[in-house]
């Protein structure tokens, strides 16, 4: 995504300046303030207020350090030192790091004691009105106040007044609260509603020892995009409604994967404890989401743990449905289907699947008989909003379509017709609830003779089934998915599969080896391996090579198929 | 996910609690800004051709100067006025201690306390003219208004003719080397 600033990532083209830092000459592309010519250097210039995707506002003073230009003699010429090198006439007061643009032989001192003195005067004048509360701050553990406090700051506060009393649990936003005491007032916020979502709600008002950060009146903080600077907040001010006090996030897992909400794939950190999901955070991929992640799809998580999930395998006996081990209902469900013409089977597919589970599908669809069995997926659509928001609701259409399952939706009306004149009689669903986004009634869903479907949560489309397989969700599997762009990219597990639930990918590895036998394939590593081989797109891949940034995939073949089954499918 | 917007009082930056006596109808649309005015915001503007943005202190001014205050239809009509939004604005008027987010007294009296007229007696007469005008307590901006809306009295930084301490601004007449007696007289001259 385009931000509208990127201070740590200049064109590719820039020219390469000499820059000194900390006494050694080096080489960076011309663009780069001191700070990020440091994080270069592999030095670290302390910051709150500067963000470098965001405008420079400079008024948080945590990243002064001392800077120096070349010297120069009577003829403007630099002067050379002993060694070759531009002599440096060092600056006599401290300049912030955020706003210093390098230039040809500028150096950069970001350990001096002049520098130290700083960082303690600011970290002082900082912590004298903010409130010492990190016992009860869900930003306790990730917050740069406390981290600098620790390393840059002083060991106790020499402020004996009082501290300034501000508005606290100010609710600006349908997702946010804001405790104004923990605002340390570096407008990070306020620069990302204005620059990144143009809603310039936040402002400063009050401005002076009682500077507030508040939200217009009448207007609040409720754009798509609020929770994001939820993660810019270097304190505990903004604070997301929906993990405040939920978790200390030291004891969280962070695991890295996609969010699957839309076919934008952002990159995220899933934070577990315990088989539990307690937050989705934006992880940096510049090709994709830069740092950003919408509500929506942030949010979008709290499914898996509902307590209606479906965590049984079960299959119709009689009139009822009863818990059945797969063991057993695997062997049942590949014998029935194996008494059908291919014309009498149908598969609604779904673009949540990941590729493996979508190569395995389509080699059981083969097996079924090939093209003759109809296959389609539920299309979802929405509205594309300019930002990360895809039009495509479906996290991996594109994956789905490289196996020949998708038809874009206009598949889905024969298969219908098909059930409703009861020339199909058998129906395998994936993740998807007809009666739902498919708008089929209840009725032609009765007319499936033999109806199994794999589902997280209960639907009616799974009350009706013979066979309800319960299947995992994204956060408790690992595969991988082709984004709206055609990046491949990876999902991690974070969490077990719950009950007797069951990934996606062995119950079908399962019901393809029940259909037509094994073929010693049993990780999910194999089956990307054995998908890569007969997959050119995916040619010398494997599931670790996706690396956790993803690939961006060379197509021999063009990506959107629309009438023809691929030939990747009948392998 | 619902966008709908419920308002909660906390939020509310300008509280709503005071009722400001004299106060005109706050809540004066664009239609009935008086003859001209707009005219000369567009005049305002055209002396900022680089950027709009910097006729935003301009334009309060001029608010202030024909309604007595800027209530949150001016800041409104403002940023809408510059291509802002409402927040830019209030970050100005909150900021600058001279303007006035409610209405002060019909008559208003400012009297200064920088140091030639803290010394002059600038603080009793102020206690004066507060007793005098019968206003209340002043508000968290200093400013004490009488309960009829007729006075107001607060104090100011210096105005400017430390050599004849106290001295004091009658609406936007000056007054020096005021005594309790000459305010008495000022105070019958206002009436």
């Amino acid at each position: 995504m385009k931000n509208p600033f990127d201070h740590d990532s200049p064109p590719a083209d820039a020219p390469l300046l000499n820059v000194q830092v900390d006494g050694v000459w080096m080489q960076f592309p011309k663009g780069l303030n001191a700070v990020e010519v440091a994080r270069r250097a592999q030095k670290f210039i302390p910051h709150y207020c500067y963000h470098p995707k965001l405008s420079i506002s400079g008024n948080c003073r945590m990243c002064l350090v001392e800077l120096g230009t070349p010297k120069l003699d009577a003829d403007r010429k630099p002067v050379l030192a002993a060694d070759g090198k531009p002599e440096i006439s060092w600056m006599p007061r401290p300049q912030i790091g955020c706003a210093a643009l390098m230039a040809e032989g500028m150096a950069v001192r970001t350990i001096s004691p002049v520098i130290d003195e700083c960082r303690k005067g600011v970290m002082e004048f900082l912590l004298i009105n903010h409130p010492l509360d990190c016992p009860i701050c869900d930003q306790a553990g990730e917050c740069k106040l406390q981290e600098y406090s620790v390393q840059y700051g002083n060991d106790h506060s020499r402020f004996t007044d009082d501290k300034v009393k501000k508005p606290k649990r100010v609710d600006i936003g349908e997702r946010i609260v804001l405790d104004d005491e923990r605002c340390i007032m570096c407008s990070r916020c306020i620069r990302f509603s204005k620059e990144m979502v143009h809603d310039d709600v936040l402002g400063f008002i009050d401005r002076g020892s009682h500077t507030t950060l508040a939200v217009h009146p009448g207007k609040r903080l409720d754009n798509n995009y609020s929770l994001n600077t939820v993660d810019i907040c270097p304190v505990g001010a903004l604070t997301s409604k929906d993990f405040r006090f939920q978790m200390r996030v030291w004891f969280l897992k962070e695991t890295k994967s996609i969010c699957t909400g839309c076919a934008t794939g952002c990159n995220t950190l899933i934070g577990s404890r315990e088989q539990l999901v307690y937050r989705q955070t934006p992880r940096e991929n510049e090709e994709v989401n830069s740092q950003w992640m919408c509500d929506q799809g942030r949010l979008g998580f709290h499914y898996i743990h509902h307590a209606d999930r479906l965590v049984e395998p079960m299959a119709k006996i009689g009139q009822g449905k009863l818990p059945t081990p797969w063991s057993e209902l695997i062997p049942s469900l590949a014998t029935q289907l194996r008494g059908l013409s291919p014309d009498k089977i149908a598969i609604v597919a779904s673009g949540r699947l990941t590729n493996e589970e979508a190569f395995l599908l389509s080699q059981i669809r083969r097996t079924l008989g090939g093209d003759d069995v109809l296959c389609d997926i539920v299309p979802r659509r929405g509205e594309a909003d300019g930002i990360l928001r895809s039009a495509d609701l479906n996290p991996n259409t594109r994956g789905v379509e490289l196996f020949g399952l998708s038809n874009g939706g206009k598949t889905l009306g024969q298969i219908r017709h098909g059930v409703d004149t009861g020339h199909i009689e058998a129906l395998l669903v994936f993740h998807e609830n007809l009666a739902g986004e498919a708008g089929w009634p209840v009725s032609s869903i009765q007319n499936v003779k033999l109806l199994a479907v794999q589902s997280i949560l209960p639907c009616p489309t799974s009350e009706l089934a013979d066979f309800v397989l319960p299947g995992a969700s994204f956060a408790e599997k690992r595969g991988s998915m082709i984004n709206g762009t055609g990046r491949l990219q990876r999902l991690n597990k974070a969490i077990s599969v719950p009950g007797n639930a069951m990934d996606d990918f062995q119950i079908l590895l399962q019901l393809k080896a029940a259909l037509g036998g094994g073929n010693g394939i049993h990780t999910i590593e194999e089956v990307f391996k054995a998908m890569a081989e007969v997959t050119p797109a995916f040619a010398g891949l494997s599931l670790s090579k996706i690396g956790d940034l993803g690939l961006e995939l060379k197509f021999n073949t063009p990506l959107i198929r629309t009438a023809s089954p691929s030939p990747h499918a009948t392998i | 996910m619902s966008t709908n917007r419920v308002v909660d009082p906390a939020t509310q930056t300008v509280s709503p609690e005071k009722v400001y006596p004299g106060a005109v109808d706050p809540h004066h649309p664009a239609a009935a800004l008086p003859k001209g005015f707009e005219a000369q915001a567009d005049e305002i503007i055209t002396h900022y051709p680089v950027s709009k943005r910097s006729a935003s202190l301009p334009l309060l001014h001029l608010w202030q100067e024909t309604f007595g205050y800027i209530s949150p239809e001016g800041i409104e009509w403002i940023s809408h006025k510059l291509g802002l939004q409402p927040i830019n604005i209030l970050e100005l008027v909150t900021f600058y201690p001279m303007f006035r987010q409610h209405p002060a007294g019909k008559i208003q009296i400012r009297v200064c306390r920088t140091l030639s007229c803290a010394l002059g007696g600038g603080y009793e007469l102020c206690e004066h003219f507060r007793e005098k005008c019968q206003v209340g307590e002043p508000d968290t901006h200093g400013l004490a208004i009488s309960p009829d809306g007729k006075y107001s009295v607060e104090f100011v930084e210096c105005l400017a003719a430390c050599g004849t301490a106290p001295v004091i601004m009658i609406n936007d007449d000056f007054y020096e080397d005021v005594t309790h007696q000459r305010a008495n007289e000022l105070l019958l001259k206002y009436k």
